[in-house]
């Protein structure tokens, strides 16, 4: 397909690609080929890395392996960043096509609610529903979903808003087809291309916000995160640097990989479909 | 000031009202829905131990009277900005909230006018030099900095200039143990402002610039761009005079919606910094499960975003004509 | 005497990938002072290109290849940018197709204007103000004083068009570029927009290089006239020359495409049986704008609308935009709900239906639209496109598609069409299976949406032959909304006539367009371009090209 040949052509979008991929095969298979836990205690505290070729990356403040804390890391970010904008796009595209589709009271409606949701700062909402309902990796999830569909809603709103009076939507109600139909089959296939961006760059700010809770001392406390990594070693900065630098740099690069790959998927869906040539 | 700007402003009075409504009867669930009794939950860890407190909470907040009761008891103190009393600072949330709110106003200001100026720039100038270095240089650090976790980037800044460098403090708002006055006391907590303002402010001014950099382009392939060209004027002046101020428009706009970001991202740098705002009162609110604080924190930030897209409406319709104010 | 603007043997290279290789080459002529030069060509001809190249908006990715545009002696093409730009809004100046998009949204009318006197003279504020005052006035905008403190959206399509005008024209320049400038507008303000031109290059000996697909604004306008075919000149002439007596096959096919404007002889039909759908008393009112605090503004659509339509003939819709025509056309296939009045189909009343009821009557009226690029779903193949509707209407699958196979072949298309998609095909080839879509519901009444207005004059021509045709053998009724009256002239049996949603004036084609009654039909009428031209019998020339071309 057209997409697929011109995001292959895009260095930078494969390039994320790559390391997304990368992170995506530490996620799943790391646990199993390295064998180290995250909580166990495994060597003297603040062991700096490339020191003992045991533990690349050295140990935090209480002797444990970083780099096992790196790769479960790698595990709930990617886990609780995919997860979210899924619930996220179940939220947001049915609420945006109803309101987009049929317009008037329904859309009105819709779309203050949605607006409530805006106006709240997210973050400071995601912090209010994580601590409320204990932290866990299910709260986490939801209160991170909670705050991330109303621009999907928005966006998909959008689109049926001006797909809806097309021409070709126009033909399907004439030929009959009942709404169900001109939605699923006539309006949501031609939208789906900046939904699909956005839900990439939607990942990306979903573990943002999982490493921000954490930091917070908002994270699951069964499961080790990079937010609780830099957390855990904000009081001792001056002494190991390192530790609060190293799962940083590893966020940094998901969600720039993640970035990328939502600018390259962007550039390839973007050419319009319509073939329409200025005179 | 005209009847209508008058009615449009009172209207989106009204509409900001609302919102705070619901988001107080949103709170008022969320304490039923948290895990414990609600008193306890009200009191917070410290004050849960307390059975005097506990009970004066039941009665201040009418626990044991129906539900609809306690949602109107709890809604209309709400609106008046009653928030009942925090137990371990044995003061009213409300009045411990303004206490740290000018902190905050200071540090978001600032970050906000830093983030617009720097980010305006710097997409104007991408643009200008499209598909040259210089654009790839400010795309590249935009996009790094977009990726980068705000708080990390904060502690980072704080390890480098301060511990490093030790070019500015990273610790609170002014230097401890010294009664600063006038101008020295200005200059004081300017200097604690620069980092905080900064880190907060990097991550928007990235935000920005791809924002202003994809305006400017899309703004300068309009017709009237072409009017421009074709009247004779000089590229800088068709930049300055027609591509720039349309370009403009959907920046402050998108700008205006992210206001309730910067509060988020003041939570964090407040926490790194120790800046004392409401957003460190958050964290402290947090640490010490004090969820009346917690919600009362949320409240009053919510307030806030409500406040400054009034604000921003009021200026995008004295900035585009076309805006009618009946909308 | 000398020629003003000279383009000697230019072209101009389009980037690689594109459909050709160049977007105009080895092009050749003059504008003499004081005249004004047609350029006609059809979308894709490369007829703005050179014009681009004169003001410097090319692409960068368009450039100049070789030859020379010679103004006052300097070669415009390679011209030293700082010079150039001291030409442009001063000594050439040009005006644009879009006046809603072509002037920035947040100045006032008067910065605009004021910004020429600005870039190149030395005048003082007041001198700037003044002239400008006096350039609004030269263009005939009411009321100049508050005009200058108007934004451009408070303006209409024709006053922008009038501001646009008066900025080109502020200095007096010696070559004015005119890119489209009426396309936009409707025919009674492009009428008056052309009067201006015309009085305004009188008045100051502007040389007009005017820009055109239209060959009825060359009628009315042109002195001389270049035709433009892929890039290529292929014609160069006086008026009259190349209009009756045109040379080169090319010209002699658009030409021959253009519809005269007189309606053919038509056996006048009485109708025995009853009419297949009657419109009784349809309003439909638009609130728009309103809020808690201000007042709504009201715009009658359709008001108290009636009429009749017969199986087998072909009634025209016609008037501006604002008419409410394609609201009237919209309220009978029931995509718009009517506030008031009965729709009847075949005698049954439909206006009042469910949708449910309304299912077993979507089929017997059907719609062609207006954008072919808009009309067809891009991820869906021309097969399912035309299958779709039979299906929906409970036709087995293998059935509906055999069945779309038979209309493309109808509608002149390959059967292997079924399964691509619509990006491959041209305007024409679309609007083919837009018809062929309508047509899959055997309907008996077909309402086309200005199905034309988007087409070349070459391809409008195939069209409306083709619906032609179909109507006859199919004895489809035909609701033909247009703007187009030249199109009306030529299609229709009877024209209705619409102004802010009443209907003014209805009756046999020839009797309208001859003898038309209201005078806001007169106005229409007396607003066609080019109306003096192809209009009479005794125009011999016309009918031998159109021989000719069959």
């Amino acid at each position: 397909m057209n997409v697929i040949k011109s995001l292959t052509q895009n260095k930078v979008a494969m390039v994320g690609f790559g390391i997304l991929f990368m992170f995506v095969v530490i996620a799943l298979f790391g646990p199993y080929l390295y064998d180290g836990s995250p909580w166990r205690m495994v060597q003297r505290p603040f062991l700096p890395p490339f020191q003992n070729s045991n533990y690349i990356l050295g140990t935090d403040t209480l002797g444990r392996d970083v780099l096992a804390g790196l790769i479960y890391g790698a595990r709930i970010s990617l886990l609780v960043g995919l997860v979210s904008t899924t619930i996220a796009l179940l939220i947001g595209i049915p609420l945006g096509a109803y309101a987009g589709y049929y317009g008037g009271w329904v859309d009105e409606v819709l779309m203050r609610f949605t607006e409530i949701f805006q106006t709240v700062p997210s973050f400071a909402l995601a912090v209010v529903l994580v601590a409320i309902f204990e932290p866990s990796v299910y709260s986490i999830t939801g209160a991170i979903a909670i705050v991330s569909w109303p621009p999907v809603a928005r966006l998909v709103r959008g689109e049926f808003l001006s797909l809806r009076s097309q021409e070709y939507v126009l033909a399907a109600k004439l030929n009959g087809q009942t709404n169900r139909n001109i939605i699923m089959r006539e309006i949501l296939p031609n939208s789906l291309s900046p939904i699909i961006v956005l839900a990439s760059l939607m990942v990306a700010s979903a573990i943002l916000l999982e490493s921000s809770l954490s930091f917070l001392g908002l994270g699951d406390p069964e499961i080790m995160s990079w937010g609780y990594m830099i957390g855990a070693a904000k009081t001792v900065i001056r002494q190991a640097w390192w530790l609060s630098f190293i799962p940083g740099i590893a966020i940094a690069i998901t969600v720039l990989s993640l970035n990328l790959l939502g600018e390259g998927l962007n550039e390839a869906l973007n050419p319009k479909l319509s073939g329409k040539r200025e005179s | 000031m005209s009847v209508q700007t008058l009615l449009y402003i009172g209207g989106r009075l009204v509409k900001g009202a609302a919102v705070l409504l619901v988001i107080a009867i949103f709170n008022f669930f969320l304490i039923r829905m948290a895990p414990g009794d609600p008193a306890q939950v009200l009191a917070g860890e410290a004050g849960a131990t307390d059975a005097i407190f506990l009970q004066q909470l039941r009665e201040q907040f009418g626990l044991d009277q129906p539900l609809y009761y306690q949602l109107w008891i709890y809604v209309s103190n709400l609106m008046q900005f009653d928030m009942g009393i925090t137990y371990r600072q044995q003061m009213p949330v409300f009045d411990l909230i303004m206490d740290r709110m000018p902190a905050t106003l200071l540090l978001t200001g600032a970050a906000f006018l830093l983030s617009l100026l720097l980010g305006i720039l710097a997409g104007v100038v991408a643009a200008a030099k499209h598909r040259k270095w210089a654009d790839s240089a400010i795309t590249v650090a935009a996009l790094i900095f977009y990726a980068t976790p705000l708080f990390w980037l904060a502690m980072m800044a704080a390890l480098f200039f301060s511990v490093y460098l030790e070019w500015l403090p990273s610790f609170g708002m002014q230097t401890v143990g010294q009664d600063l006055t006038g101008w020295q006391k200005v200059t004081d907590i300017a200097l604690h402002l620069i980092l905080p303002a900064s880190t907060l402010g990097l991550f928007f001014t990235a935000v920005y610039a791809r924002m202003m950099r994809t305006s400017m382009i899309e703004t300068s392939r309009l017709d009237f761009v072409k009017t421009a060209k074709a009247k004779g004027m000089k590229p800088s002046r068709v930049t300055t005079h027609h591509i720039l101020r349309n370009a403009l428009l959907p920046v402050v706009t998108l700008a205006g919606l992210q206001a309730g970001q910067l509060i988020g991202g003041a939570v964090l740098t407040e926490t790194v910094f120790a800046w004392p705002g409401i957003g460190r009162l958050m964290f402290e609110a947090l640490f010490q499960r004090d969820y009346n604080l917690l919600l009362g924190v949320f409240f009053v930030s919510s307030a806030m975003v409500v406040i400054f897209n009034l604000i921003t409406d009021v200026i995008y319709c004295v900035v585009d004509p076309r805006i009618e104010l009946s909308k | 005497m000398k020629p003003l603007l000279h383009v000697e043997n230019l072209s101009i290279r389009l980037p690689k990938g594109a459909d050709r290789e160049f977007a105009i080459r080895n092009v050749n002529y003059e504008l003499m002072p004081g005249e004004l030069l047609c350029v006609v060509g059809e979308s894709g001809s490369g007829k703005s290109m050179t014009a681009n190249a004169v003001m410097g908006l090319l692409p960068k990715v368009i450039e100049v290849d070789s030859g020379a545009v010679t103004f006052d002696g300097f070669d415009l093409t390679s011209l030293e940018e700082r010079r150039a730009r001291a030409l442009r809004g001063n000594r050439i100046s040009m005006i644009f197709q879009e006046p809603m998009t072509a002037l920035n949204p947040l100045m006032r009318v008067e910065d605009q204007i004021s910004e020429v006197f600005l870039i190149h003279t030395a005048m003082s504020a007041t001198e700037r103000h003044d002239r400008t005052l006096a350039l609004l006035e030269d263009v005939g905008l009411p009321d100049p004083k508050k005009m200058l403190r108007a934004y451009p959206h408070q303006l209409s399509g024709g006053q922008r068009q009038r501001v646009m005008i008066a900025m080109a024209l502020a200095l007096e320049p010696a070559v004015l570029i005119a890119d489209e400038p009426t396309t936009a507008l409707d025919v009674t303000t492009q009428a008056q927009i052309l009067k201006l031109i015309k009085e305004l290059q009188h008045k100051h000996n502007t040389a007009v290089m005017f820009i055109t697909h239209d060959f009825g604004v060359v009628a009315e306008i042109a002195d001389r006239v270049v035709v433009m075919e892929k890039g290529e000149m292929v014609e160069l002439g006086k008026r009259d020359e190349v209009l009756n007596h045109p040379q080169h096959p090319y010209t002699k096919k658009l030409i021959a495409a253009v519809p005269p404007l007189v309606s053919p002889q038509r056996e006048v039909s009485v109708h025995q049986e009853a009419p297949i759908l009657q419109v009784k008393n349809l309003c439909k009112t638009y609130t728009t704008g309103g809020s808690w605090f201000t007042k709504a503004r009201i715009v009658k659509a359709a008001d108290d609308v009636n009429f009749e339509l017969h199986r087998g003939e072909t009634l025209g819709l016609v008037g501006e935009s604002g008419s409410g025509k394609s609201t009237v056309s919209r309220c009978v296939v029931r995509l718009l709900e009517a506030d008031s009045g009965q729709i009847l189909l075949a005698g049954n009343e439909i206006q009042s239906l469910n949708s449910k009821q309304l299912m077993p009557f979507r089929k017997r009226i059907q719609m062609v639209f207006q954008d072919p690029y808009a009309s067809l779903n891009p991820r869906k193949t021309i097969g399912q496109i035309i299958a779709d509707g039979p299906i929906a209407q409970g036709m087995p699958a293998t059935d509906a598609l055999a069945k779309a196979a038979e209309l493309l072949e109808l509608v002149e298309l390959p059967k292997t069409a079924l399964d691509r998609y619509p990006h491959e095909f041209s305007g024409g080839q679309r609007q083919r299976i837009g018809i062929a879509r309508a047509l899959a519901h055997d309907p008996e009444v077909l309402v086309a949406d200005e199905a034309i207005s988007a087409l070349d004059v070459s391809v409008q021509a195939q069209i409306l032959e083709l619906i032609d045709v179909l109507k006859k053998r199919l004895n489809l009724a035909v609701l033909f909304v247009v703007h187009d009256l030249r199109v009306a002239a030529q299609v229709c049996d009877r024209v209705i006539v619409m102004e802010k949603g009443k209907i003014v004036e209805m009756g046999e084609t020839s009797q309208v367009f001859e003898a038309p009654i209201h005078e806001y039909t007169k106005s229409l009428i007396a607003s066609i371009p080019g109306a003096h031209w192809r209009s009479g019998v005794e125009d011999n020339q016309s009918i031998e090209i159109m021989e000719a071309q069959v």
